[in-house]
C-alpha cells in the first residue's frame, strides 16, 4: 500500500469528506436524540403514576365507593369502586353495541361494496369520524337522549357515547384485517358453491378472527379512557349501579372530578384511580398484542 | 345415490328456486342498510347540533359568534374569538413541538435503529397514545407545570423583547404547556403515519442513494423525505385534527380563561375545554352558544380530517403501493387479472 | 370408453407428448403414466363409482369477458369433450384464466367485471337467469394457482369443508372425505392425521388436499388455474397422474403456461392469443402440425 504513489489520492477518493462526515453524524444524533425525547414523557407519567398512585391504593380503596365527603381533612372519602364497576358496564355495553355493528360495516366494505362509490363514501365518513372529538360525541348523545327525551343523565346513554367513538375504531381496523384475508380463500370457497354469508362466517371471519379481536380490543382500551363522552351522559355519581338506567360513575370522570378537589386527599384518590386505569388499559393493549402474533395471517 | 347423477348428472338442481339464496340478500342489504344509516346517523346528528346551536347563533350572527372577542357568560355575550384563539395556538404550538419528534421517531425506526430495538420501541411510543387524556391532564397539572414554570419565566424574562413569547408573568396553566401536552398526544398518530409512508419508500430508491455514495444521511434527505413529504404532512394534519379537539387534558392545564392574552404564558380557553367546563351548569342561551362551541369545533375537526385524509390517501395512492403496509402478500392473482386488464384498456 | 370421444382422440390413455421435443421433458413421468390408472382405483375401492361416472361436456358459445370496459375474452366458441382432459395454453394476460374463470362464473365476484355469451354445460346455459350461480359451482368445481388449504381447518375439515359450506348431509361425511382423500392420491398420506391442520402439508399434499376439497361435493367438471405453478418437479408430476385418473370421473379443463403439461396431460389442447381463440385440435397436433402460423411460433418457443 505504500509503493503507488497514488495511494493518498486512492484515499481520499473512496473517503467522504470531513463536512459529510459531520453532517451525518450531526443529523443521527439529532433523530435519536429526538426519539429519546419522545420516550421522556411516558417515562415520567409512568413514574409518578406509580409513586403517587400505589400510595392511594389499598384494600379499601378498591372496595368502597366514594363517600362524598370531602370537607374535612380526616373524613373518610371512599374509593373507586363505583367507578371502576361503572367503567367496565358501560364499557361491556358499548362493546356490545358497536363490535357488531363496527365489524358488520366493515364486512360490508370489504366483501360487498368494493370498488362501489357508496362504500367510497362510507369509508371516507367512517376516516373522518375517527378524527371527530370525543366531548362532540357525548353531546351528540346529550342532544337526542337528554335534551329530545327530556330526561337526564343514564349509564346506558354514556355506554352509547362511547359506542359511536369506537366504531369508526372497530370498523377501520377490521376493514384492515380482512383487506389482508387472502382473496384466493375466498375464491376457493365460492368455487366449492358456497353461499356468499357462508364463505364470510365461516371462511372470511374465522381467518381474521385474532385480527378483529386486537382491533376490538385496542377500541375498548381507547374508550375506557375517555372522559368527555362521559361527562354529559351517564353522570357522576359515588354509588355503585348495577342499572344502566340510573347515573353511573366511571374512572375517567371521577379522576377529572378528584384532580379539581382542593382536598389534597382527594387528588391522591385521582392518582390511585389513574393508576388503576392505565393499568387496565395497559392490559388491554398487552391482550391485543398476544392476540395479533397469534394472527394467521401475514 | 351415486347413480342418479350418472350420465351427465341431474341438470335440474341447477335450477335457481325463488327462495334461493335469501340469506345472502338478507346480508347483504342488511349491511347496506347499516352503512347507511352510519352516514344518516351523521348528518342527524349535524342537523339536530345546527339546531341546538341556532339561539346563539341568531343572537350573535355566525361570524360574530365566531370572531368576536367576548365570552362573558354573566351579560350573555358569546363571542367565542378567544376559544378560537386558544385552540389554533394550542394545536399550532403542539404541531411545532410534535412533528419534528414523531418524525425523527420514525425515521429513527425505520432507517436508523438496530433491529433488535425496532419492536420495542414501536411498542413505547405507541403506549403514548394508550395513556387516557384524563391521565395527561392530571400529571400535566400537579407535575409538568408547576416544574415547568421557573423555566418558562426565564425564558419570557431573558427573551422579553419578543413580542410573543417574552415578558409578562408566567402563569402554571398556560397555552405552552397545553400545547406541550397535546404534542405528546399526537405524537403517536404522527409517528405511526410517518412510520407507515416511510415503509412505503422502495428499496431501489434507497439502495440507489447509497449506492452513490451518500452516507446514511443523504439517502434520507434524497430518497426517504422527498418520497413521505406529502405522507407526513398528512400524518400531521391528523394530529392537529386531534389536537383542536383535544378535551379533558387541555381543559386541566389551560387556565380556563376566556381573555385573548397575547402571551405564550398566560392562561386561555380553547372550544373543547369551554365545553367541558361550562356545559354542565349551562342554561338556555349559554347553553346554545356551547352548541355553537361544539359545532365550530366540529366543523373545524371535520375540515382539517377530511383534508388530511385526502391527502395521505392520494400520497398513498400516487405510488400505487397498497394502503396499509403488509398487504402486498395477500393480493391474489385475480387483483392481478384486474390490474393487467386495466393497463391493457 | 365413451362413444363421443372417438373423433379427435390419439390413441387412448398413452401420452400423446411421447414423440414431442422430447429433450426438454421429464423423461421419467413419460412410462409411468400408463401405469397410474389401474394402481389407483385398486387402492380406492370406496369411490367406486369414478369409474363409471361420466362427465358431461362443456360448450363456449361468443364467450366474452370484461373488467370494466377492457375485453379479456373476445367472443371464444369452444368444446370441451366430456371426460378429457382440455388444456390451455397462452402467453400471460392472454384471457385464459379469465375463459375458464367464466365456465363456474367465478368471473363475475370480481367488481366491474361480467361475460356475455353462453356457457353450456350439456345443454343448459349456465348464465341462463333461471340458473342458480352457487349450483353451478358446485357442478364445476375449480382448483387454483397456489394451494390455499383453508388456515382455520383441519386436513378433515379442508376437505369437508365444501360439503358443509353448501349444506350437503351431514351423514356421510366421513365417507365422503375419504373418498376424496382417495381419490386425490393423499389418503395413504394423511389417513393418520386427519385433525392436523391444512396448513402444515408440504405445497405438493397441499394443492392435493385442494383437489379433494373440489373432489368431495362430487363435481362435474374440474377447472385447474395453472395447478403446478407454485410446485416442484416432483409434486408437479404427482398432479399430473391424478389428472390422468381423474378424468375418468370428471372433465377438466386446465390452464397452463408450461407447454410440456399441456403436452403430457391433455387430450386436446387450445391455443390463445390476446382474447382470442387462436387453434384448437388433438394436442399432438398442436405441437406437432399446428395449423396457424401463431400457434408454431408459441410452441416451438418463439414468443410468450
Amino acid at each position: 500500500m505504500s509503493a503507488h504513489g497514488a495511494t493518498p489520492n486512492r484515499i481520499e477518493r473512496f473517503a467522504v469528506s470531513p463536512r459529510r462526515r459531520r453532517s451525518d453524524k450531526l443529523a443521527r444524533a439529532l433523530v435519536l436524540t429526538g426519539t429519546i425525547i419522545a420516550l421522556i414523557p411516558l417515562v415520567l407519567v409512568i413514574y409518578y403514576l406509580l409513586h403517587e398512585g400505589l400510595k392511594a391504593w389499598s384494600p379499601h380503596f378498591f372496595t368502597t365507593d366514594p363517600t362524598g365527603n370531602t370537607f374535612f381533612k380526616n373524613s373518610d372519602i371512599g374509593g373507586i369502586r363505583s367507578a371502576m364497576l361503572g367503567t367496565i358496564e358501560m364499557v361491556a355495553l358499548a362493546s356490545l353495541i358497536a363490535v357488531p355493528i363496527g365489524i358488520g360495516v366493515a364486512v360490508w366494505l370489504v366483501e360487498y361494496g368494493k370498488g362501489h362509490w357508496f362504500a367510497q363514501l362510507v369509508r371516507f365518513f367512517v376516516d373522518v369520524l375517527t378524527g371527530v372529538p370525543s366531548i362532540v360525541f357525548g353531546l351528540f348523545i346529550y342532544i337526542v337522549l337528554i335534551i329530545g327525551t327530556g330526561s337526564t343523565f343514564a349509564g346506558y346513554k354514556g355506554a352509547l357515547a362511547l359506542s359511536l367513538l369506537m366504531l369508526p375504531v372497530i370498523t377501520r381496523s377490521a376493514e384492515v384485517v380482512l383487506l389482508l384475508v387472502p382473496n384466493a380463500l375466498r375464491e376457493s370457497a365460492l368455487a366449492l358453491g358456497a353461499e356468499r354469508w357462508k364463505v364470510i362466517f365461516r371462511i372470511v371471519l374465522p381467518t381474521a378472527v385474532s385480527g378483529l379481536v386486537t382491533g376490538v380490543l385496542l377500541a375498548i382500551a381507547r374508550a375506557a379512557g375517555e372522559t368527555a363522552p362521559l361527562l354529559f351522559t351517564s353522570g357522576a355519581t359515588n354509588k355503585t349501579s348495577s342499572n344502566l338506567g340510573e347515573f353511573m360513575n366511571s374512572l375517567p370522570v371521577q379522576i377529572y372530578n378528584d384532580v379539581i378537589s382542593p382536598t389534597q386527599s382527594v387528588v391522591n384518590r385521582a392518582w390511585g384511580a389513574a393508576l388503576t386505569l392505565v393499568v387496565l388499559i395497559l392490559i388491554l393493549n398487552l391482550v391485543a398484542r398476544l392476540v395479533s402474533r397469534r394472527s394467521r395471517l401475514a | 345415490m351415486e347413480a342418479a347423477s350418472i350420465p351427465g348428472g341431474d341438470r335440474s338442481k341447477l335450477e335457481r328456486s325463488p327462495l334461493a339464496r335469501f340469506p345472502d340478500r338478507a346480508l347483504r342489504y342488511g349491511l347496506t342498510l347499516l352503512a347507511a344509516l352510519i352516514l344518516a346517523l351523521i348528518v342527524f346528528f349535524f342537523v339536530r347540533l345546527v339546531g341546538e346551536a341556532r339561539p346563539a347563533f341568531a343572537k350573535e350572527g355566525v361570524l360574530g359568534f365566531t370572531f368576536t372577542n367576548n365570552w362573558d357568560v354573566s351579560s350573555e355575550h358569546f363571542g367565542a374569538l378567544p376559544l378560537v384563539v386558544g385552540t389554533l395556538i394550542t394545536s399550532v404550538l403542539a404541531l411545532l413541538m410534535g412533528v419534528p419528534v414523531a418524525v425523527a421517531t420514525a425515521l429513527y425506526i425505520t432507517e436508523l435503529c438496530p433491529r433488535r430495538i425496532k419492536a420495542p420501541i414501536t411498542i413505547l411510543i405507541e403506549l403514548l397514545a394508550a395513556v387516557p387524556s384524563v391521565v395527561y391532564g392530571l400529571w400535566g397539572i400537579f407535575f409538568l407545570a408547576p416544574k415547568l414554570q421557573p423555566a418558562e419565566q426565564w425564558v419570557a424574562n431573558k427573551l422579553s423583547f419578543i413580542p410573543f413569547i417574552g415578558g409578562g408573568t408566567v402563569t402554571i396553566p398556560n397555552y405552552f404547556v397545553a400545547g406541550l401536552i397535546l404534542a405528546i398526544m399526537i405524537l403517536p398518530i404522527v409517528s405511526a403515519i410517518s412510520r407507515e409512508v416511510m415503509a412505503t419508500v422502495p428499496l431501489d430508491h434507497k439502495e440507489a442513494a447509497l449506492g452513490l455514495g451518500a452516507t446514511r444521511w443523504e439517502m434520507i434527505r434524497i430518497a426517504v423525505l422527498p418520497y413521505c413529504r406529502t405522507g407526513i404532512v398528512g400524518g400531521s394534519m391528523l394530529g392537529l385534527g386531534r389536537a383542536i379537539g383535544e378535551t379533558i387534558a387541555v381543559t386541566l392545564v389551560i387556565g380556563d380563561a376566556p381573555q385573548l392574552s397575547g402571551h405564550l404564558f398566560s392562561q386561555g380557553y380553547t372550544l373543547a375545554a369551554v365545553i367541558a367546563n361550562e356545559f354542565g351548569e349551562a342554561t338556555g342561551l349559554h347553553r346554545s352558544a356551547l352548541f355553537a362551541a361544539a359545532l365550530v369545533l366540529f366543523v373545524l375537526t371535520l375540515l382539517v380530517n377530511a383534508v388530511a385524509r385526502l391527502v395521505v390517501m392520494r400520497a398513498n395512492r400516487s405510488r400505487n403501493q397498497p394502503r396499509q403496509s403488509g398487504l402486498g402478500g395477500s393480493r391474489s392473482n385475480v387483483a392481478d387479472l384486474a390490474e393487467t386488464a386495466a393497463m391493457g384498456a | 370408453m365413451t362413444p363421443d370421444a372417438s373423433p379427435h382422440i390419439t390413441a387412448g390413455a398413452s401420452p400423446p407428448a411421447a414423440d414431442i421435443k422430447a429433450e426438454k421433458m421429464l423423461q421419467p413421468s413419460q412410462p409411468q403414466q400408463p401405469a397410474p390408472p389401474p394402481d389407483t382405483t385398486a387402492s380406492a375401492p370406496p369411490s367406486a363409482a369414478s369409474i363409471v361416472k361420466q362427465g358431461p361436456q362443456v360448450r363456449l358459445q361468443a364467450l366474452r369477458a370484461f373488467y370494466g370496459s377492457a375485453e379479456q375474452v373476445k367472443g371464444v366458441d369452444l368444446e370441451f369433450p366430456a371426460n378429457k382432459v382440455t388444456a390451455i395454453i397462452g402467453p400471460s394476460g392472454c384471457g385464459k384464466s379469465t375463459m375458464v374463470r367464466c365456465i363456474n362464473r367465478m368471473h363475475e365476484e370480481i367488481p366491474g367485471a361480467r361475460a356475455e355469451g353462453k356457457v353450456l354445460l350439456d345443454d343448459i346455459d349456465l348464465y341462463d337467469s333461471s340458473v342458480d350461480v352457487i349450483a353451478v359451482r358446485r357442478a364445476i368445481g375449480m382448483v387454483f394457482q397456489k394451494p390455499n388449504p383453508f388456515p382455520t381447518m383441519s386436513i378433515y375439515d379442508n376437505v369437508a369443508s365444501g360439503l358443509r359450506l353448501s349444506g350437503i348431509g351431514r351423514g356421510e361425511l366421513r365417507g365422503k372425505v375419504e373418498s376424496a382423500l382417495r381419490s386425490a392420491g393423499l389418503w395413504e398420506e394423511v389417513a393418520d392425521r386427519l385433525s392436523e391442520p391444512g396448513m402444515g402439508l408440504s405445497g405438493g399434499q397441499q394443492q392435493r388436499l385442494c383437489i379433494a376439497r373440489s373432489l368431495a361435493v362430487d363435481p362435474e367438471v374440474l377447472l385447474m388455474d395453472e395447478p403446478c405453478s407454485a410446485l416442484d418437479p416432483i409434486a408437479t408430476l404427482k398432479i399430473e397422474e391424478l389428472i390422468a385418473t381423474l378424468k375418468q370421473r370428471v372433465t377438466i379443463v386446465i390452464v397452463t403456461h408450461n407447454m410440456q403439461q399441456a403436452a403430457r396431460v391433455a387430450d386436446r389442447t387450445a391455443f390463445m392469443l390476446s382474447g382470442e381463440m387462436v387453434e384448437v385440435g388433438p394436442t399432438q397436433e398442436i405441437f406437432t402440425t399446428p395449423n396457424d402460423p401463431r400457434t408454431e411460433e408459441y410452441v416451438t418457443g418463439k414468443f410468450g
